[in-house]
């Protein structure tokens, strides 16, 4: 079912086209009842069970304004720079869908809360400004499960059901005007910006942003135009991009793929298309012509919303430090280097490594592991490093194992394989794959013997003047001991028995 | 005991009190009035049988207990099937929703239940309240007790005709061009428009959102006066309630003196178009009300002429917009579930299948006026006629307190007589409409019959937002003055019904 499209490889394709981006964000506020009613928004109640009329859409039932949602609204918009408005209202964006339970949307239109904003992102040491366009409220959908198909996908679905929890969860909707950056550098910074977007809002406490539970939602619009043409090309809203990673990757891909159907005479078509994870490809969805009519007006069963200016400058002052300033910090504090800061940013890590320090780990230890080992299970997994599973805590009660000499780093990167798949505390862990050191010093003794004994050469050239000699004999040791002894400890055996 | 039926809702709560009688034995009488007449007059769609005596059984029993109880307590009320009463069947006069039971009640309802007051059960109405007549209802025409058959009027004729035909004592209605007034008006009943926010619509199943308003409907001024203060008041589950007192309406009532009052009469709201009979009861009113100390002026509100065609732009815009919910999928009718057809195809099958013409009408009229390309011209061109009638209404209120006209340009018309003539069965709420629109207070009060067919001919009056006060002051002084030259209210003269049995 699935057309495989050609791609061109990316450098041709930059050296042709120049990239236009447009990002749409949704962002899930952490508020504790539903946009329009007093609902809850637990995320993974059983399905349904965080209902009402209201949110149900049931004949006669009427929405109402969530006070706590217009705060994080405009607390959005003044940490994006963004005008508030003085007056604005909902609109009706109507449209039929099962999951829609009026068939219409509550959304913003044309009056928007938060508009004409900006942000920084930094990518290799430089620094890209992104225009923001507005940020608007709106609610959430039901979740519709397709079941019966292959692919979870409606097509082929014997059935459908739908899970209205989610509908009615205040949603805040972020959108870029478009950016324009060297081609290189584009899904580097549609990444930075997500990536920048998340930490902004976790600073802010007014969302979950777990990308993995769909409580940030990332819509990445592309399209090319010929190096150098003002003019711009047919634009892909690529939908189903569920991780930092995918960002980056989804551009890239159509990018590749927009330069493949241009260069062989073809039409981008304007369309939605679906980001297949898996596959690292885009596909069709369903085609967005400018035809498709929300038929917009005012929500009539709503009042404006008029925020005072000493209500907007009020929370203004409750703003958490910019990301800009929080990452120069930051870096100062744990004397990084550009790039290791960089690498930090970029993988996601600067939250839990300050997490992770805060718990008493120093700077470097807490780098050395979330950009280590963890980044690299991450990778291996698919997933963003805080979806990984590992918390600070976990690596902070790591680290403080390694300093008591229960572990050593090769043991504690084999703890971490094991907190990843989840095999329980990294106590249970040690004791389950058998990762103690041995700190027996007759057992270590008895294998510091062995070795010596074993090469007399080497012992020889320690003892004729080459202390560095004495590291085969270390190594021979841990062989010995299948790594599970202390290195620092060997040493000092070794040392001893030479008698350097 | 069938004189129970005779009375207004004020001496049945004293015969309550004075315990003369039961709500009990006043509900069980009307609900035997039903029996006997709905055959032939077809204004509920739902009898509680069961429902109403419980509650009234319940009153009863905290009357025995001693405890405080409302104005209202134990008196019946018919209920209009467009609001929610949790675990009795609403349709909204629609096969769509037939079999639907809503699981929450309606704020009125809420108000009601708390006030003692007992639902009888559900009345008819054009379905979605989309019409003048009941003719548009799913489950048949209402027939006007004065006349069986003409219509009541609509579209809340169900709870019109259920109080001429002495089935309820007290009735609810939902006004969104003239819902409440019109069939009033018809039915020589009073019906009362509140401001909008001034009573909730929270499970008032929408049809034009900002339009809509509930209100109170009666056989005399003060019994709408009581129930209006049941059931109006701000609540905060509907947003475009108004978080203020309600106004003075039962001391209003009570009071209905117009000495002094300025009333202005609407030069744009007579003459042509207008039965002469309804015309002549009209004046007649306006004469009274002059001889009892209002100073009586004519005012120019040049703007209402273009409120008809912005009504039917705003109206069927909101009302497209508010009926895409029923679509089948979460609640009510479903039709084409075969395991084969997809969502979609469904939600376009149950719709075709469940709503009547007019609403398809009204619903594609609204969807085209919202149109990419129409929007401005439409839509945003009625919103602007609408803040300059709000204007009209503003310059006129600056002269007068309170607005005069006829209810409707003519009596009730036959059943079927305008059925396949939109545009005249539009015009009936040629009066009613600008109230609506500049979301002002209004009422129709019955004053007389015309000569010409003998039928009720409505008076209504239109006072500014938050003074539905003024409303019953004007109504039960017209009120008294013609008991005093009729020797009753003209209700009294509604023909008997018994032999329809």
């Amino acid at each position: 079912m699935t057309v495989v499209a050609d791609v061109m490889d990316l450098e041709s394709a930059l050296e042709q086209f120049d990239p236009v981006l447009g990002l749409e964000v949704h962002v899930e506020l952490n508020t504790r009842s539903k946009m329009f009613c007093g609902c809850g928004t637990v995320f993974g109640a059983p399905p349904n069970t965080q209902t009402c009329p209201v949110c149900l859409g049931l004949p006669g039932a009427l929405p109402v304004v969530n006070e706590r949602a217009v705060e994080s609204a405009i607390k959005i918009g003044l940490a994006l720079n963004c005008e508030i408005a003085e007056w604005c209202r909902f609109a009706r964006k109507n449209y039929f869908y099962p999951d829609m339970p009026k068939n219409f949307q509550t959304s913003q239109y044309d009056e928007p809360i938060a508009f004409n904003g900006w942000t920084e992102v930094v990518v290799d040491g430089e620094t890209y400004r992104i225009e923001i366009e507005r940020a608007h409220m709106e609610e959430d959908t039901g979740k519709s499960t397709h079941v019966g198909g292959a692919t979870g996908r409606i097509h082929g679905a014997s059935h459908s059901l739908v899970d209205y929890n989610r509908a009615g969860i205040p949603l805040i909707e972020i959108v870029t005007k478009t950016i324009e950056v060297p081609g290189e550098k584009a899904a580097a910074v549609a990444r930075a910006y997500v990536s920048m977007l998340r930490d902004l809002l976790l600073a802010l406490d007014v969302s979950d942003v777990r990308m993995d539970q769909g409580s940030l939602r990332c819509d990445a619009n592309v399209s090319l135009k010929p190096k150098g043409s003002p003019v711009l090309g047919t634009r892909t809203e690529t939908k189903n991009v569920n991780s930092f990673r995918s960002i980056e990757r989804a551009v890239t891909y159509e990018i590749t793929r927009q330069a493949a159907v241009l260069a062989s005479g073809g039409k981008v078509i304007q369309e939605t298309r679906h980001w297949h994870e898996d596959t690292g490809i885009t596909t069709s969805g369903r085609e967005k012509s400018d035809a498709e009519d929300y038929r917009y007006f005012p929500e009539p069963d709503l009042v404006p919303i008029a925020p005072s200016r000493d209500w907007v400058e009020e929370l203004r002052k409750t703003l958490p430090e910019p990301p800009p300033a929080r990452r120069a910090r930051l870096q100062a504090e744990w004397g990084f280097t550009d790039l290791v800061m960089r690498d930090v940013v970029n993988g996601g890590a600067q939250n839990l490594i300050e997490q992770t320090v805060a718990l008493g780990v120093t700077p470097d230890a807490a780098r050395k592991w979330w950009l280590g080992e963890l980044a690299r299970a991450a990778n291996e997994a698919g997933k963003d490093l805080d979806a990984l599973g590992v918390g600070a805590e976990q690596v902070a009660e790591v680290q403080k194992l390694v300093d008591e000499g229960a572990l050593n780093d090769k043991l504690a990167r084999e703890v971490f394989d094991g907190l990843v798949k989840g095999e329980g505390t990294p106590a249970e862990i040690m004791a389950a794959r058998g990762l103690a050191l041995v700190s027996d010093d007759s057992a270590l003794g008895e294998a510091v013997d062995r070795a010596i004994a074993a090469n007399p050469d080497v012992v020889e050239k320690v003892q004729s003047g080459k202390p560095a000699a004495a590291g085969a004999l270390i190594g021979a040791v841990m062989k010995d001991m299948r790594g599970q002894a202390d290195a620092a400890k060997v040493r000092e055996l070794v040392n001893a028995k030479l008698g350097i | 005991m069938s004189d129970l039926t005779r009375k207004t809702a004020v001496e049945l709560a004293d015969l309550m009190s004075s315990g003369e009688t039961s709500s009990v034995e006043i509900t069980q009488a009307h609900l035997d009035r039903i029996g006997a007449v709905d055959n032939a007059v077809h204004a509920f769609l739902h009898v509680d049988t069961e429902g109403a005596l419980a509650q009234a059984a319940a009153v009863d029993a905290k009357r025995a207990a001693g405890d405080e109880l409302g104005p209202l307590a134990g008196v019946p009320l018919a209920l209009k099937d467009v609001l929610t009463q949790e675990g009795v069947p609403t349709t909204a006069g629609s096969k769509i929703l037939e079999g639907w039971k809503p699981p929450y009640d309606s704020t009125v309802v809420q108000r009601l239940k708390a006030a003692g007051i007992v639902i009888l059960g559900k009345t008819n109405m054009d379905e979605f309240a989309m019409g003048s007549s009941t003719e548009n209802s799913a489950y048949g025409t209402t027939h006007n007790p004065w006349d069986l058959n003409r219509i009541p009027g609509g579209s809340g004729g169900g709870s019109s005709a259920a109080l001429a035909a002495y089935e309820a004592p007290l009735a609810i209605g939902t006004d969104t061009g003239g819902s409440i007034r019109q069939p009033g008006a018809f039915t020589g009943t009073v019906g009362v428009k509140p401001t909008y926010g001034g009573t909730s619509r929270y499970g008032l199943i929408a049809l034009a959102s900002s339009l809509d308003t509930p209100g109170p409907c009666a056989r005399t001024t003060l019994d709408a006066a009581l129930l209006h203060e049941v059931i109006a008041g701000y609540d905060p589950m509907d947003s475009t309630s108004i978080d203020a007192p309600v106004p003075p309406v039962v001391a209003a009532a009570r009071k209905g003196d117009v000495t002094g009052l300025r009333i202005g009469v609407v030069k744009e709201l007579g003459g042509e178009g207008y039965q002469p009979g309804v015309e002549a009861r009209f004046h007649e009113a306006v004469e009274l009300l002059t001889k009892l100390g209002a100073e009586v002026v004519e005012v120019s509100c040049p703007h209402f002429q273009y409120a008809l065609p912005a009504y039917y732009l705003i109206l069927p815009s909101e009302a497209s917009s508010n009926l895409a919910k029923f679509d089948g999928m979460r609640f009510g009718l479903r039709v084409g579930d075969d395991g084969v057809n997809d969502a979609e195809k469904v939600m376009s099958l149950t719709r075709e299948a469940g709503f009547g013409d007019e609403v398809k009408r009204r619903i594609m009229l609204g969807t085209h006026a919202l149109s990419s390309g129409y929007y401005d011209a439409y839509y945003g061109q009625a919103q602007k006629v609408r803040t300059l009638i709000a204007r009209d209404f503003a310059r006129a209120y600056e002269q007068v307190d309170v607005l005069v006209s006829p209810a409707t340009p003519t009596t009730a018309f036959a059943i079927g007589d305008r059925i396949d003539d939109p545009i005249a069965m539009y015009k009936n709420d040629l009066c009613t409409i600008p109230s609506n629109l500049a979301g002002n207070a209004a009422a129709s009060f019955p004053v007389g019959l015309a000569d010409e067919d003998g039928l009720p001919v409505g008076f209504h009056v239109m006072a500014p937002v938050m003074r539905d006060d003024l409303l019953y002051q004007v109504g039960s002084a017209l009120e008294a003055a013609q008991a005093e030259q009729w020797g009753g209210v003209l209700m009294s003269k509604v023909p008997e019904l018994e032999v329809a049995r």
